[in-house]
C-alpha cells in the first residue's frame, strides 16, 4: 500500500493533487481501493456543478458495495474522467493514476486544512 | 468475541482480507473477488463454509419429526446419502431458516444450517423434540470443518488432491454424499456449478486445503461465493428470506411438498391460509449501476423490492433477485429506484447462470 508525499489528503480516503494552475485532481486512495475491492461502477459529477466542502457528489460502487466520495473542498467541477467511468477496474490496478475528477477551489487556502501523507497514514493506522 | 473456523491461521497467512460474517472472522478475499468468481465457473475454487454448522439427528423418531419440522418432504429420501433442500418455518409460515436434510437412514440424518442461524435453529429444534417428544437426539458438531469445492475441474482435482476419494464418489449422483473414512463428501454446493461439500474432522481440514490448493483448486473468499450463488438464482437467508417472509413469496415454493395431504408441518397451515402474495424473479439493469438489496421496483402491477443485487461477473452487467407483484413476468420492464433515480431494468426468470453458461 502507498501513500505519495506530494499528495494531499482527506480523512474519507481522497487523494488531491494541487496542480500548477491551482485547481485541484482528485480521487481514492491505494488503501480506499483495497479495502472497496474490485471496482465496478463510478457516478462522477458533471462539469460545472458547485460543490460544497465535504459534500457528498460521486458514487463508487465495488462488486461487495456502493460508497460515496466527498468534495475535499468547496468549488467548481471541472471535469470528470470518463476513461475512469469507462473502465472502473482501472481505480483498482492505480487508484492514483485513475482520477476521478478535478475541482476549481473557491478558496485555495482550504486546500491547507487537508492533510498530509503521513497525517493520513495516521488515521489509517 | 469473532469465531474463528479450523482454517483461520490458512486464511490470515494467505493473506486474506478477512471480514465479520455473522459473529465469524471470515476471508472476504484473497485478493480479487471477480477471478476467484471466475474461477469456479471456469476451473475449480474452494470455500470455507466450515461456520455453518452439522447438526445430526439420530432415534427411533427421527424421520417422523423431520417430517414435522421442515417444509419439504424427508419421507422422499430413500437412497442412503441423498440430500434434500428444505426450509424450517415458523407458526406464521416465515423462514426461521433453509437448511440441507443428508439421509443416511430412517432413524440418521446429518442436517446442514446457517452460520447466523444456527443457534436460533437449535434451540428451536430442541423445543420442538421437547413439545413433540420425539425420540430422536440433536448432536451438534462442531467438531467438524466444511470445504467446498465448487467449478468444472473441482471433482477431478478433489480426486487428484484426496487419495481414495475418486472411488469413494464417482458414482454421487447430483445433491448425494457418501462416507469415505473420516470425509462426508456430498455432491452439492451453492454456486450453480458442479462440485462437491466436504464435511471433515477440524484437524484434517488445513491439511486437506493445502491439498487442494496443491492440485490447483483456488482458495475463494465469501465475496465470490455471494457473486456465484446469485448468478445461480440461489436464495441467501436474511437477504432473500426471513422470518418474515412465505417460501412461496421468496421463490421456494418448489421446496414446499403438499403431496401428503396427511402431514402436518409447522407453518402448513398459514402457507395454505395465506397461498402465494408475491413472487420471487430475476432483473437485470440495463442502464448504468448496481443493484442492491432492499431497493424499490416500480412495475406495471404495482411495487416490489429487490432482495438481493451485485454486480454479475459473468455477464458484466448488474443483476438482482426481487419480490414483485404476482402477474410481472419474464420480459417485462421495470424501474429500480437507485439513490432517488429511477433507473431501467428487466424481468427475468433466474437462475441467470448454470455450468458456467449465461442462460438470460
Amino acid at each position: 500500500m502507498s501513500t505519495p508525499t506530494e499528495l494531499r489528503y482527506t480523512a474519507s480516503h481522497e487523494w488531491v493533487r494541487v496542480e500548477a494552475d491551482g485547481t485541484l485532481t482528485i480521487g481514492i486512495t491505494d488503501h480506499a481501493q483495497e479495502a472497496l475491492g474490485d471496482v465496478v461502477f463510478l457516478e462522477l459529477p458533471e462539469a460545472g456543478r458547485s460543490v460544497a466542502k465535504e459534500e457528498a457528489i460521486a458514487v463508487i460502487e465495488s462488486v461487495k458495495a456502493a460508497s460515496d466520495i466527498y468534495a475535499p473542498v468547496a468549488g467548481e467541477i471541472l471535469e470528470a474522467n470518463q476513461a475512469a467511468i469507462d473502465a472502473p477496474e482501472s481505480v483498482n490496478t492505480d487508484a492514483y493514476a485513475a482520477w476521478l475528477f478535478k475541482i476549481k477551489p473557491a478558496n485555495p487556502a482550504e486546500v491547507e486544512g487537508l492533510l498530509d501523507a503521513a497525517g493520513y497514514e495516521a488515521t489509517i493506522g | 468475541m469473532t469465531q474463528h473456523t479450523p482454517l483461520h491461521a490458512t486464511h490470515v497467512a494467505a493473506g486474506a482480507r478477512m471480514v465479520d460474517f455473522a459473529g465469524w472472522d471470515m476471508p472476504v478475499n484473497y485478493g480479487s473477488q471477480i477471478e476467484e468468481h471466475h474461477a469456479v465457473r471456469r476451473d475449480a475454487g474452494m470455500f470455507d463454509v466450515s461456520h455453518m454448522l452439522a447438526l445430526d439427528l439420530e432415534g427411533a423418531d427421527a424421520k417422523a419429526f423431520l417430517r414435522g419440522l421442515i417444509a419439504n418432504d424427508v419421507a422422499k429420501l430413500v437412497e442412503p446419502g441423498k440430500a434434500l433442500y428444505a426450509c424450517m418455518l415458523n407458526e406464521q409460515g416465515g423462514v426461521i431458516d433453509d437448511l440441507i436434510v443428508y439421509f443416511l437412514s430412517d432413524t440418521s440424518y446429518r442436517i446442514v444450517v446457517n452460520a447466523g442461524t444456527a443457534d436460533k435453529d437449535v434451540a428451536w429444534m430442541q423445543q420442538r423434540l421437547a413439545a413433540t417428544g420425539a425420540a430422536a437426539t440433536l448432536s451438534v458438531r462442531r467438531d467438524l470443518a466444511m470445504i467446498a469445492v465448487q467449478g468444472p475441474n473441482a471433482r477431478a482435482k478433489t480426486w487428484a488432491a484426496i487419495p481414495g476419494a475418486e472411488a469413494a464418489s464417482t458414482a454421487l449422483k447430483v445433491f448425494q454424499a457418501a462416507t469415505f473414512g473420516d470425509i462426508f463428501i456430498a455432491r452439492t454446493g451453492y454456486t450453480g456449478e458442479d462440485g462437491f461439500e466436504l464435511t471433515l474432522p477440524a484437524d484434517k481440514a488445513a491439511g486437506t486445503w493445502a491439498a487442494l490448493t496443491a492440485a490447483g483448486v483456488k482458495p475463494c473468499g465469501l465475496g465470490a461465493r455471494d457473486t456465484l450463488r446469485l448468478e445461480a438464482g440461489m436464495a441467501l437467508y436474511g437477504n432473500d428470506m426471513d422470518e418474515t417472509v412465505s417460501p412461496l413469496d421468496a421463490g421456494l415454493a418448489w421446496t414446499v411438498d403438499f403431496k401428503d395431504e396427511n402431514r402436518d408441518f409447522v407453518g402448513k397451515a398459514a402457507l395454505v391460509a395465506n397461498g402465494a402474495r408475491q413472487q420471487a424473479l430475476g432483473l437485470i439493469l440495463e442502464d448504468r449501476g448496481i443493484l442492491r438489496s432492499h431497493q424499490k421496483v416500480f412495475t406495471a402491477l404495482g411495487e416490489g423490492e429487490t432482495s438481493s443485487g451485485s454486480f454479475s461477473p459473468t455477464l458484466e452487467k448488474s443483476i438482482a433477485l426481487a419480490r414483485l407483484p404476482l402477474g410481472v413476468a419474464a420480459g417485462d420492464a421495470v424501474e429500480v429506484d437507485i439513490r432517488g433515480k429511477r433507473l431501467k431494468a428487466r424481468v427475468v426468470k433466474a437462475p441467470f447462470v448454470r455450468n458456467g453458461k449465461a442462460l438470460v
